[in-house]
């Protein structure tokens, strides 16, 4: 599908030297007067972009090209929960939606299980227009190697040009499944998706560990498959039923699996920062644990859960479940209030759509000002002490007045 | 018993930056490290060679030539041998593309018990490549192991942390495993272990090499997905920047929470 060529008759030492500068993955080599391009190229192109004019130069491969028009629909993967369906799935159902009417496709839902009726239902009722039934007391529990025969099943019959998957845990483990079966890609955790009139879908992400967002594509390949987070978008408003309900033929699949499911243990449900309305979320810029102490009134004040960038995740300081981001969890709280955190894009991408961001950086050039409603610029350490001295005195000042009680 | 144990070289700082002007990216040094979760893939395969009298760990990476440096830090760990698969055939590969070539690469050493790989990347971040290579090599996998509770002649049982429940799983033989974190505390290069494999050559294994040898299935040609466009992200232009001393700071920040009714 096409490769970089390096004219070597343009290169020299200068040339060598600000193609090792520009290419973020270390690429380039040099030896015996040779310059070229291994392994760790991801062609993101900049080299040839950027880089000094007609040294490096892209070449497109011969292809094979897929008839793009014998692929309709806009699947999805309907995840089970304990009672029900994960709320990821209907999330996925209202972008499916939206997306499919760029190139007038169907939206189709794909449910596995037993005694699956009640989530047809809801399937149904936000609009769907097919429900595709895999029922089968077999299918009770999930299992990664009978449920992905079951999704090459049902693209083998039904062609769809889409099929999309919850980014949870068990998401993120079976559509790679699936995706090496199809022998197509499949994109992780996209934070937002396009429909391109041809059919392409554009699947858009924060990329190589930059601070930089990338349009990805799978322009030969069929079905194209991505995961999205919980809580990336919103799920759909219920409609009049108009959908069709398919029930799938499971008798001819196969059963057999080596993995054996002993048991499932639910984990204590505590404190899910995803649910949260508001949210306290903590960066680097907090020396040492205890400092976190500073946050405490206002935390009591606002009723607020605390959550967290990835380096105190790493530091052990907080629970991997505190982590907001493209690694941790998507929040969409009401009000969210960033102290000491600098915004690098896997950050900002699973808190964005936040209603209300305040941000306290002593940075005037990190990148949550940009995004947040109020930008607050000054050391953590001063603010902090001097909020909460103002928290204190509002409380005292209340309470003077006999008003209600902000105690927590 | 023959694990195979996946290991990856990721940037050691996470900082790239794109030039405002340009659009280019600006890296942070040549850092690199093992990826950390490898580290616990590591760890869980010495864990399991140790219940064995006769077992062995082969760490494999794909990447640069330069890649080998995590190789050698697994060999002083305590694996047993190390494969580099490198090729300049192989640039370009996305998920699909890495976790195939991976795969050939596990045929193309044999017999084989177990596969291990970490939970995820920290570059690549996709938690993908594991269950793909399973896929690729149709062998099970149970993804994100915390802890081996019990291994039998054909099978063994693990606990996984799934988002909102833990499962016990038995897996049959030859299957593949994702290695969370759990209780597993990777241990350090030994300089015993170094000065041992002080004569030990990293074997390089080429597209040639591979029993599929054609090109249109690796590196960029075989990747089904592709980078369209890279773009810096969005910025809202209604952001109001509050300035002063800190008790101006401190009394903006209380103003914003009265007129949203928050205090
Ligand atoms: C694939 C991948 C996935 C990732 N996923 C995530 C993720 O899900 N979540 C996540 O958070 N990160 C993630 N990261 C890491 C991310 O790129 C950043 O490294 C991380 O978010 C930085 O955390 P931070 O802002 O707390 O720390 P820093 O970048 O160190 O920022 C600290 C900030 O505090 C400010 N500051 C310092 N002292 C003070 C003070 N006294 N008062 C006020 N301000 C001060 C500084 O100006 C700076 O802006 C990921 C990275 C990669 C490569
Ligand atoms: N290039 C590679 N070489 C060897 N193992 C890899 C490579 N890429 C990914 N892996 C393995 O797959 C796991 C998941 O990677 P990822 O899908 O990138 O998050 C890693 O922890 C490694 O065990």
């Amino acid at each position: 599908m096409g490769y970089i060529k390096v004219n070597q008759e343009k290169v020299n030492l200068d040339i060598v030297k600000t193609l090792k500068e520009i290419c973020p993955f270390n690429a380039f080599e040099y030896e015996d007067k040779y310059l070229s391009i291994n392994a760790a190229c991801k062609m993101c192109k900049i080299c040839v972009k950027k880089g000094p004019l007609g040294v490096c130069e892209f070449i497109e491969g011969e292809k094979p090209k897929i008839d793009k028009n014998r692929f309709k629909g806009i699947a999805v993967y309907i995840q089970r929960r304990e009672h029900g369906a994960h709320p990821v799935a209907w999330e996925l159902i209202g972008k499916a939606k939206e997306l499919a009417t760029v190139t007038n496709e169907k939206v189709h839902a794909i449910i596995i299980g037993n005694e699956v009726e009640q989530i047809i239902e809801e399937a149904l009722s936000y609009g769907v227009d097919f429900v595709h039934a895999y029922q089968n007391q077999k299918y009770t529990d999930f299992n990664v190697e009978t449920y992905t025969n079951i999704i090459e099943d049902f693209f083998r019959k039904h062609s769809v040009n889409v099929i999309l998957f919850g980014g949870t845990s068990e998401g993120r483990s079976f559509a790679p499944r699936v995706a090496a079966r199809l022998k197509t890609g499949l994109t992780a955790d996209c934070t937002r998706l396009e429909m391109k009139p041809d059919g392409d879908l554009l699947q858009i992400r924060p990329a190589f560990g930059g601070n930089i967002m990338a349009k990805i594509h799978t322009p030969n390949h069929r079905p194209q498959l991505a995961t999205i987070r919980y809580k990336m978008f919103n799920a759909p408003e219920k409609v009049t039923t108009v959908g069709k309900v398919i029930w799938e033929k499971t008798n001819s699949l196969a059963n057999e699996s080596r993995i054996i499911l002993n048991a499932i243990h639910a984990k204590p449900k505590d404190q899910d920062i995803s649910e949260a309305e508001v949210i306290i979320a903590v960066g680097r810029a907090f020396r040492k644990q205890k400092d976190l102490e500073m946050i405490k009134p206002l935390v009591e004040r606002l009723g607020a859960e605390v959550a967290c960038s990835r380096p105190l995740i790493e530091n052990g300081w907080f629970d991997p479940r505190k982590q907001i981001g493209l690694s941790g969890r998507t929040v969409k709280p009401k009000l969210i209030i960033n102290l000491g955190i600098s915004g690098a894009i896997q950050y900002v991408e699973g808190m964005k759509e936040s209603e209300l961001i305040i941000t306290v950086n002593n940075d005037p050039n990190n990148k949550l000002f940009q995004i947040s409603h109020y930008s607050i610029l000054g050391d953590i350490y001063e603010v902090l002490p001097e909020l909460n001295d103002l928290l204190d005195k509002l409380m005292v000042k209340n309470n003077n007045q006999g008003g209600e009680s902000n105690e927590i | 018993m023959k694990i195979i144990t996946c290991i990856k070289q990721v940037p050691a700082s996470s900082k790239v930056d794109v030039d405002p002007e340009t659009g280019v990216l600006i890296r942070d040094g040549n850092n690199v490290k093992m990826n950390p979760y490898d580290l616990y893939a590591l760890e869980a395969s010495f864990g399991l060679k140790s219940m064995f009298d006769d077992a062995k760990i082969i760490a494999v990476t794909m990447g640069p030539p330069s890649a080998k440096k995590v190789l050698e830090e697994a060999l002083y760990m305590g694996a047993d041998e190390a494969i580099l698969l490198s090729d300049r055939a192989f640039a370009g590969a996305d998920v699909l593309a890495t976790s195939y070539s991976l795969s050939q690469l596990i045929r193309k050493i044999g017999e084989y018990d177990i596969v291990i790989c970490g939970k995820q990347t920290t570059d690549g971040d996709t938690a993908q490549v594991g269950p793909e290579i399973a896929e690729f090599l149709q062998i099970p996998h149970v993804p994100y192991v915390t802890e081996i509770i019990l291994i039998n002649k054909d099978s063994m049982t693990v606990n996984s942390s799934f988002d909102e429940h833990e499962e016990v799983n038995e897996i049959f033989f030859p299957c593949l495993l994702t290695i969370e974190k759990g209780n597993l505390v990777p241990r350090l290069p030994s300089f015993v272990r170094r000065r041992a494999m002080n004569d030990y050559k990293i074997n390089t294994i080429t597209l040639n090499d591979l029993l599929d040898k054609d090109i249109n299935n690796y590196g960029l040609n075989g990747s089904p997905t592709q980078v369209e466009e890279i773009f810096p992200p969005e910025k809202r232009t209604d952001s109001i920047l509050i300035e002063g001393s800190k008790s101006d700071l401190a009394n903006g920040l209380i103003n914003i929470l009265k007129e949203n009714k928050y205090v």
